[in-house]
């Protein structure tokens, strides 16, 4: 608070108040998810059956738990999988882009900086639907061409990992070269004047520097992708990763499992975002 | 030299693959699909049908006016409840809770939007828990339906929104002087004088960047309006994705994607111009 200029008492409860109920609002739904994940009953809804783990370790229908439920399962592998080419896809990219973007000056420079950032503006349905259109096409001409069947280019896991690496890429390059601006370039210098090559002057200077921003945005991008809905929607093909798979379980009607898969991700997002803030406290120091 | 131009040209030709493949050429291609009529006997040919077609059936129109609206309506109402939070974050709070209040905006953003939809559904539905609360201390005497209207749409995009609102707010309010706020008291200034004419205008990089983020979330969100909007409660991106999955009409489908396209980068650019800043500045931080 600026001291010269306190709140009169009355104003600042009621301030006060209006951050309590904001963070109630903020606060509310993620609590109502947990809570009924452990309720003993077939519907995420009152009244209250009781405190029960089956949602999570049920093995017999109708109250079958996640670790049972293999449907469940087999896509957790899935979004893990494309969360992890993700993560490596957007991480080279972002590289690369740092360096290009930072080390060198050329011409239209302005440009191409306002083309990397041009994913963050298009809608991530738009995005999605326009690989699936083009990929398709090149699908179909390549077929009645010379008659190869790339079964990748349809939908499917391998263009569900580009359309989200499409704009992930670009969150990581901002993160990336915003880091690599501070770098100070006489150290890489020092290290090229004693006698090192360019590769080892890289390799041993700075990339030990951006490591820790390296890692942070790979944890940003682990989590956009494992949440992503809207581009996977459009790319999708018979295997499903998480979010599509609960958005159908939603449609078909819910069962508590779905609370219990939040529950897990809810976890799992936390302990990353911990890990992240360790980072990037790493990064600022 | 010349190594570095061969260096300049290796990292070149990364970005430029990616950027082509990824984002312009299929967002080209998704263009001369909308302007293609696909006949039978006649084979392909170059036409505006699909574009006439979306403004001859009213309710495709209506449909895109409406989500525009909708949009603009919750980005505002998004602002009007984070300006207090981010001005008590940023010159109220003392350190401590000021983390600890950023950090709670922050955790329901690390999670899906999917869980954070399912459990607005949980709490608002017939069977949910504000209509068995209600009916519980005597407000209601039958279960009330308080999902699938449009005014649930619009709660759950100010949700989804509020943190890309907050935290732009947070850091411009961040930057400020104090001793701006003192001078006005002391040149006789009252609360509300000093709001419009020096905290406002001060955080106006903020809340530009804030709005325009969150307008975009809005526009192309595709889970909200699904969800928790009613069967007659159409959102333009569901239209995308009937016409693409569902009609396989890619043609018309193509056309609806360049139209959301257009509107998004018409309102984005208008409000830069109103508001004198430029991309970079606000997306790009």
């Amino acid at each position: 608070m600026i001291a010269s200029i306190p709140f009169k008492a009355r104003d600042l409860k009621l301030y006060k108040l209006y951050i309590g109920l904001f963070l109630l609002f903020l606060l509310l739904p993620l609590v109502v998810v947990v809570v009924f994940s452990f309720n003993d009953s077939l519907f995420p809804a009152l009244p209250w059956q009781g405190f029960s783990w089956t949602w999570y370790f049920g093995d017999s229908q109708p109250k079958l738990g996640l670790l049972h439920d293999s449907r469940m399962l087999r896509s957790i592998v899935n979004s893990f999988w494309v969360a992890c080419g993700v993560t490596v896809l957007s991480l080279l990219m972002a590289t690369i882009n740092a360096l290009l973007f930072v080390r060198f000056e050329f011409k239209g420079k302005g440009l191409l900086y306002m083309l990397m950032q041009l994913p963050l503006v298009i809608p991530g349905v738009i995005l999605g639907v326009s690989i699936l259109v083009a990929s398709s096409q090149l699908a179909n001409g390549l077929e009645e061409a010379i008659g190869w069947d790339w079964p990748w280019l349809r939908p499917g896991l391998v263009l569900v990992v580009f359309g989200q690496a499409s704009f992930i890429s670009a969150i990581c390059s901002l993160i990336l070269i915003a880091r690599y601006r501070r770098f100070d370039r006489s150290l890489e210098e020092a290290a090229l004047n004693l006698g090192a090559n360019n590769w080892v002057a890289f390799s041993t200077v700075t990339l030990p520097y951006l490591r820790p921003t390296m890692i942070s945005a790979g944890i940003v991008s682990f989590l956009m992708s494992f949440e992503n809905f809207n581009t996977t929607l459009m790319l999708v093909g018979s295997d499903s990763p998480l979010t599509i798979t609960m958005y159908e379980r939603l449609r078909e009607g819910s069962t508590p499992v779905i609370n219990a898969v939040s529950v897990c991700l809810m976890v799992f997002s936390a302990t990353l975002a911990l890990v992240y803030l360790g980072f990037r406290k790493d990064a600022q120091d | 030299m010349s190594q570095q131009r061969w260096q300049f040209y290796f990292l070149l030709t990364p970005f430029l693959l990616w950027i082509g493949l990824l984002i312009i050429w299929p967002h080209f291609n998704m263009l001369e699909v909308s302007l293609t009529e696909r006949s039978w006997t006649q084979g392909d040919s170059f036409s505006f049908k699909h574009y006439l077609l979306f403004f001859q059936q009213s309710l495709y129109w209506n449909t895109y006016l409406r989500t525009a609206w909708m949009a603009i309506l919750a980005t505002f109402i998004t602002l009007l409840i984070s300006f207090p939070v981010a001005y008590y974050i940023a010159k109220v709070a003392k350190p401590r809770s000021k983390l600890a209040l950023l950090m709670c905006c922050l955790l329901p953003f690390w999670l899906s939007e999917l869980v954070r939809a399912y459990g607005w559904m949980i709490l608002l539905r017939e069977s949910g828990i504000i209509s068995g609360l209600l009916q519980a201390i005597g407000l209601a005497d039958a279960p009330i339906e308080m999902l699938y209207h449009d005014a649930t749409i619009i709660l759950g995009l100010v949700y989804s929104g509020m943190l890309f609102m907050v935290v732009p707010l947070v850091s411009s309010l961040d930057s400020m002087d104090n001793s701006y706020i003192e001078a006005g008291f002391d040149l006789g200034g009252n609360r509300w004088h000093i709001f419009w004419e020096i905290v406002f205008p001060y955080a106006m990089p903020g809340v530009v960047s804030g709005c325009i983020i969150v307008f975009m979330l809005n526009l192309g969100n595709y889970l909200i309006p699904n969800l928790m909007g009613g069967k007659d409660s159409l959102w333009f991106t569901e239209m995308v994705y009937t016409q693409f999955i569902t009609r396989f009409n890619w043609e018309l489908g193509s056309a609806f994607g360049i139209l959301l396209l257009v509107l998004s980068s018409l309102l984005v650019w208008l409000a830069l111009k109103l508001s004198g800043q430029s991309l970079s500045t606000t997306v790009g931080r």
